[in-house]
């Protein structure tokens, strides 16, 4: 089985701090690490290879430090990483990214499956994962918290929801993107961080991809961020306590005293 | 610091603490509450292929030695000692297969302990018999093709947790210290049983058991080199082994010292930070020189047995002797920075401190490696005039 994992390198926002005078990130001295989402589809990539058997490949789109984040992904257990890199796609947006991105696994060859966490925790947009398989023509279900079966042709899944969970079955190749619940990711071992030191990581610039210019980069992205701040803090609000009955009446009676109903 | 390590014992390092920070230290102070014993961070050091460091790699080992799996023990052990007792204890267990073992033991065991699928233990002890090991009663009676084995260790770390134990009994008592050898006993020969869990002052979340030997028959051919041989096994084992403590020393006292500096520069009393009092900053100062010393020394040793030199014992007994003391002053101290807040179990000094008392007892007490090193002492100086 041919897995793909598309991962991406984020600030470790749990450390970032804001610039209160300009609302944007504070991203110098920040460590990058690995989107943490992603580290549940490199952990349930492996298992589905070490049950399975195949190669999991780990591929990210973004500067060339993002290399640190490839050689975590070997040490975690993947086989092959791939750095697509290039000036041309500095600024994507998630539509771009998605775009590059699947000319990128297209020049792979033969792919089974793709896996991505669900969003990233920088832009929590949740969308290069549905985006990419959309640009590959193949089905994708997001949101899974279980890989139930797997077979050649075919796969079912647990997709969670607010309420509960669906069992969805889909064809191969398709694309899931993950939840933490799915797994419990491992710990580098020590053979794999040997081995992350020494592996190939494979470059993948403009000039090797069948895309176009147009759709490439800032100026190949159609969205456009017109400005970024932080949401003023709104009131701490009302706190309706008891029991169901007496807070039902109580807040009726608000909203009446409002006049809003 | 830097010490010149290389990329894999940098490695080793990073992984050990990533193992301490995210695994251990969340638990640490339920698994001393509760007596617990760290299975799960246990399966987890086999699956980052801790536990086989010192393992040459055809038995499926890094292939490392004693300065790998100390850096290793250091790391676990700033998060917690009775967690990295737990592990060391599995090296301890494999040492005599390692040094003594023929090819088709090490073949058999040496492989599913680098793996970390079993744990190892070392049984010397007795209830009588503790720094005069030379006064054990356990025996083991030849009968054809197999030994028979008879007599209770105690105190016997991973008593009842590890799958393999390598286990020292009389063979032939008239022969005095060369009347004792080593055998492999694996948990589940029919005879073989344990006591119950001891109760202790610290290393709590370790399991310290006696091990009962009632007409316990195991195949001759695990025996551990030749009939006689027991003490010497055993003692070789050890003098390999005691850097390990020295870096339990080291690995503890770093954590205090660490937590301390950290409470020093956030507390305030008489409007200043506890830290800006140079008592206090004297007292870190103290804490870090010792610290940094018995690191020095301990990494040192361990590259020098690395080495393949013979005659380490007395250097070996140093680095467990001073990574011992340093850590009982360091974390006695860190409770002394942290004042009554040092003194409640909400904070992690106070067990630091109960932990590190038994540094200074096993694997030989410090006054017994004072010995040692005055016998080594004595015989070093005969020798040069
Ligand atoms: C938690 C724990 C885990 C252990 N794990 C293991 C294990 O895995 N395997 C194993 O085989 N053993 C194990 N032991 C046993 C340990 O190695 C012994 O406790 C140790 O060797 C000391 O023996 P003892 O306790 O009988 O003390 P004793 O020998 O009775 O000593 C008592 C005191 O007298 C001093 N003393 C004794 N003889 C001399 C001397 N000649 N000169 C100067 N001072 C002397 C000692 O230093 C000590 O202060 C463990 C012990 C503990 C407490």
């Amino acid at each position: 089985m041919n897995i793909v994992v598309c991962i991406k390198q984020v600030p470790d926002t749990t450390k970032v701090k804001i610039n209160p005078e300009t609302n944007t990130l504070i991203r110098e001295g920040v460590e990058s690490i690995i989107n943490p989402f992603d580290h549940y589809a490199i952990e349930e990539a492996v298992r589905l290879k070490e049950a399975h058997g195949g190669t999991v490949k780990v591929m990210t789109m973004g500067p060339p430090q993002a290399e640190t984040a490839l050689r975590e992904a070997v040490s975690l257990g993947a086989d092959e990483a791939y750095l697509v890199s290039d000036r041309a796609f500095a600024g994507s947006d998630t539509w771009s990214t998605a775009y590059t991105l699947a000319a990128a696994i297209r020049n792979l060859g033969d792919t089974d499956l793709i896996l991505c966490g669900k969003q990233a925790i920088d832009g929590d947009t949740a969308q290069v994962g549905p985006s990419l398989a959309d640009q590959l023509d193949i089905p994708f279900v997001a949101f899974v918290r279980k890989v139930r079966t797997i077979t050649d042709t075919e796969l079912v899944v647990e997709r969670v929801f607010e309420e509960g969970y669906e069992v969805v079955q889909s064809p191969l190749p398709a694309l899931i993107t993950v939840v933490k619940e799915i797994n419990e990711p491992r710990l580098p071992s020590l053979k794999g961080k040997m081995k992350a030191k020494k592996c190939e990581i494979v470059m993948v610039s403009r000039s090797e991809l069948e895309v176009e210019d147009p759709y490439l980069g800032l100026d190949g992205s159609p969205t456009r961020v017109v400005k970024i701040f932080s949401p003023d803090l709104k009131r701490a609000g009302e706190k309706l306590e008891g029991e169901p009955q007496d807070i039902a009446e109580k807040l009726v009676r608000n909203l009446r005293d409002q006049k809003l109903i | 610091m830097d010490y010149f390590l290389t990329e894999e014992q940098q490695a080793i390092q990073e992984i050990a603490r990533q193992i301490a920070e995210e695994k251990v230290v969340p638990v640490r102070e339920e698994l001393d509450e509760k007596e617990q014993f760290p299975a799960e961070i246990m399966e987890i050091c086999g699956q980052s292929d801790l536990f086989g460091l010192a393992i040459p790699e055809e038995y499926g080992g890094f292939g490392g030695g004693v300065l790998e799996t100390s850096l290793a023990v250091e790391e676990l052990s700033k998060a917690c000692l009775g967690v990295s007792v737990s592990f060391a204890a599995t090296g301890l267990g494999c040492y005599p297969i390692l040094l003594f073992g023929s090819d088709e033991q090490k073949q058999k065991y040496l492989p599913v302990l680098a793996s970390g699928e079993q744990l190892a233990a070392f049984g010397l002890t007795e209830a009588d018999a503790g720094s005069d090991a030379g006064g054990i009663r356990t025996t083991a009676t030849k009968d054809g093709d197999s030994y028979i084995l008879n007599g209770t260790k105690q105190w016997i770390t991973n008593g009842g947790e590890a799958g393999i134990y390598t286990i020292i009994a009389i063979t032939d008592r008239r022969k005095g210290p060369r009347g004792a050898s080593s055998f492999i006993v694996e948990k589940g020969t029919p005879g073989f049983s344990f006591g119950k869990k001891e109760k202790k002052m610290g290393i709590r979340a370790s399991a310290t058991r006696e091990l009962v030997f009632e007409d316990c028959r195991i195949p001759a051919e695990n025996r551990l080199g030749r009939e006689g041989m027991g003490f010497m096994v055993a003692m070789r084992t050890l003098d390999i082994s005691r850097p390990g403590i020295a870096a339990q020393g080291v690995g503890v006292a770093q954590g205090a010292l660490d937590v301390a500096v950290n409470y020093a520069r956030e507390r305030k009393q008489f409007g200043q930070t506890i830290i800006s009092f140079q008592a206090v900053q004297h007292m870190l100062a103290d804490m870090a020189i010792k610290t940094e010393a018995a690191r020095a020394v301990t990494y040192s040793v361990a590259r020098y047995i690395d080495s393949g030199a013979k005659d380490f014992s007395k250097m070996s007994a140093i680095s467990k002797v001073l990574g011992a003391d340093v850590a009982m002053q360091v974390t006695t101290d860190a409770v002394q920075v942290l004042g009554g807040y040092g003194y409640m179990r909400e904070y992690p000094v106070e067990k630091m401190m109960r932990d590190a008392k038994i540094l200074q007892i096993y694997e030989g007490t410090n006054q017994i490696q004072r010995n040692v090193i005055g016998a080594g002492l004595i015989k070093e100086y005969a020798q040069k005039k």
